[in-house]
């Protein structure tokens, strides 16, 4: 327990729903991003694989959603302390884009358009947990929230939800993304509050 | 868009103990605290640091706050909009005393930080309590006795939310090299030329720095005032590796 506030009491304790520690509960979807937003046209849009090795396999949008469909629905929890809960999504399962690749990688860098990196073990990316989705309830996913498309994996922080994903690249070695590099946990789980390097 | 390479932190980062020291009203609205924090290990002007706030039965709310100046020794401001139905804000501007405690931890963010070494001309635009980041630019590029070309557009309701007026003004004046624009968009105050309105393409060029100068932007407000801004940046021409952003949610 941390040094008592005199006089702080905060919201009532049963209202609360169950979150990871130090989160709170918004209705709003706020945005955290680092730059302006990209603006990615579907004709030429492209989600690109590349193995440890350098073989690449590519997706058009068309391609991308003539594959399997997921809707999963999801809890958000943002290092800046928010968390949305129950969120509508729709897109591929990373099980699904995996499949068929053949690597002996564990760690794994998104890259998006506009320069943006993200690292996360590759084992975090399998198992029905991530997906590429271009869907938010029910409708198109605006641009200032990753549209058209971007990485999903919500039992990491949001950050690790790459937006305006472009590919994903299998590693051997971990390789700190953009935040990483800037102070923020390489693997980010909110339950046990991995916000910062060394937590 | 890469962070500067930098060592990596690798201790956690801890959280020390924080008493106030001083308290300034700004606006109606919104206050800067001066915390006094044996310990603190110094911060870039742009970073931001958590406060956490403990209860008598251990609840804890945490929230983060840009620091508002530069490094002062074991001394932090950050300035406090108070959102009405808020859980720490209020709270802060309204029950929080001299000498009580609070737990900080920080300063943290390696992206939205301006150095002093950096010669680049510098082009702040600031929503609302998005200001303060911007603001311990200005500072620390008075502090460092830097020569670094500095606008700075800053967009508020009325002219009587404008944080920090006094000393903006008085920088205005002094700080050579430091141009400040407002943008009212409710009100304006008697003489201004022109209508309130949000912040549009003519406010950003005409207080602005042109492409070609290569300057850096940071632009730091409300999620839509962001947006907008940065949109309008890229389409002037800025490659977006030069806009960086920082958006606030409501933080409560």
């Amino acid at each position: 327990m941390g040094i008592v506030s005199p006089g702080f009491q905060g919201r009532p304790r049963s209202s609360a729903p169950d979150l990871p520690p130090g989160q709170y509960l918004t209705e709003d979807f706020p945005v955290l991003s680092a730059g302006p937003t990209p603006r990615v046209s579907l004709d030429t849009w492209e989600f690109v694989l590349t193995g440890e090795t350098g073989a690449e396999y590519r997706w058009s949008w068309d391609e991308l959603m003539g594959l399997p469909q997921d809707t999963p629905t999801v809890d958000l929890h943002c290092v800046t302390r928010w968390s949305k809960l129950g969120t509508t999504w729709q897109g591929v399962s990373l099980d699904t884009l995996l499949d068929g690749v053949d690597t002996g990688a564990r760690y794994a860098l998104a890259h998006s358009y506009g320069g943006y990196t993200t690292n996360l073990p590759l084992d975090d990316l399998r198992g029905g947990r991530a997906w590429v989705v271009h869907t938010y309830d029910g409708g198109p996913l605006p641009a200032e929230h990753g549209g058209p498309a971007r990485l999903l994996v919500p039992h990491l922080y949001l950050w690790k939800s790459a937006k305006w994903v472009h590919g994903i690249r299998l590693l051997a070695d971990d390789r700190p993304g953009f935040w990483e590099t800037a102070g923020y946990h390489d693997y980010g789980d909110p339950w046990r509050e991995q916000r910062y390097q060394g937590d | 868009m890469t962070a500067q390479a930098q060592g990596r932190r690798v201790a956690p980062l801890m959280w020390r103990v924080a008493r106030l020291v001083e308290r300034r009203i700004e606006t109606p609205t919104a206050q800067t605290l001066v915390l006094d924090v044996p310990g603190w290990p110094g911060q870039l002007p742009g970073q931001h640091v958590d406060l956490r706030l403990t209860a008598e039965d251990g609840y804890q709310a945490a929230r983060s706050y840009s620091l508002a100046g530069p490094a002062d020794g074991e001394r932090i401001e950050v300035t406090v909009q108070r959102v009405p139905d808020g859980e720490v804000s209020p709270y802060l501007t309204d029950t929080y005393a001299e000498g009580d405690p609070l737990e900080v931890r920080g300063p943290v963010g390696g992206w939205f930080v301006w150095r002093t070494d950096d010669t680049a001309p510098v082009l702040l635009v600031g929503g609302g309590s998005g200001v303060v980041p911007l603001m311990a630019m200005i500072r620390a590029r008075r502090a460092a006795g830097s020569r670094t070309p500095f606008r700075l557009v800053y967009s508020v309701r009325t002219p009587d939310d404008v944080i920090y007026a006094d000393e903006l003004r008085r920088r205005a004046r002094d700080d050579q090299g430091l141009d400040v624009a407002y943008v009212y968009t409710r009100s304006a105050p008697e003489g201004w030329r022109g209508e309130p309105h949000r912040i549009g393409l003519a406010d950003v060029n005409s207080h602005g720095w042109p492409p070609d100068l290569e300057p850096l932007c940071y632009v730091c407000g409300p999620t839509g005032f962001v947006e907008t801004v940065a949109d309008l940046l890229v389409g002037l021409g800025h490659p977006t590796r030069r806009v960086r952003t920082e958006r606030f949610g409501p933080t409560g």
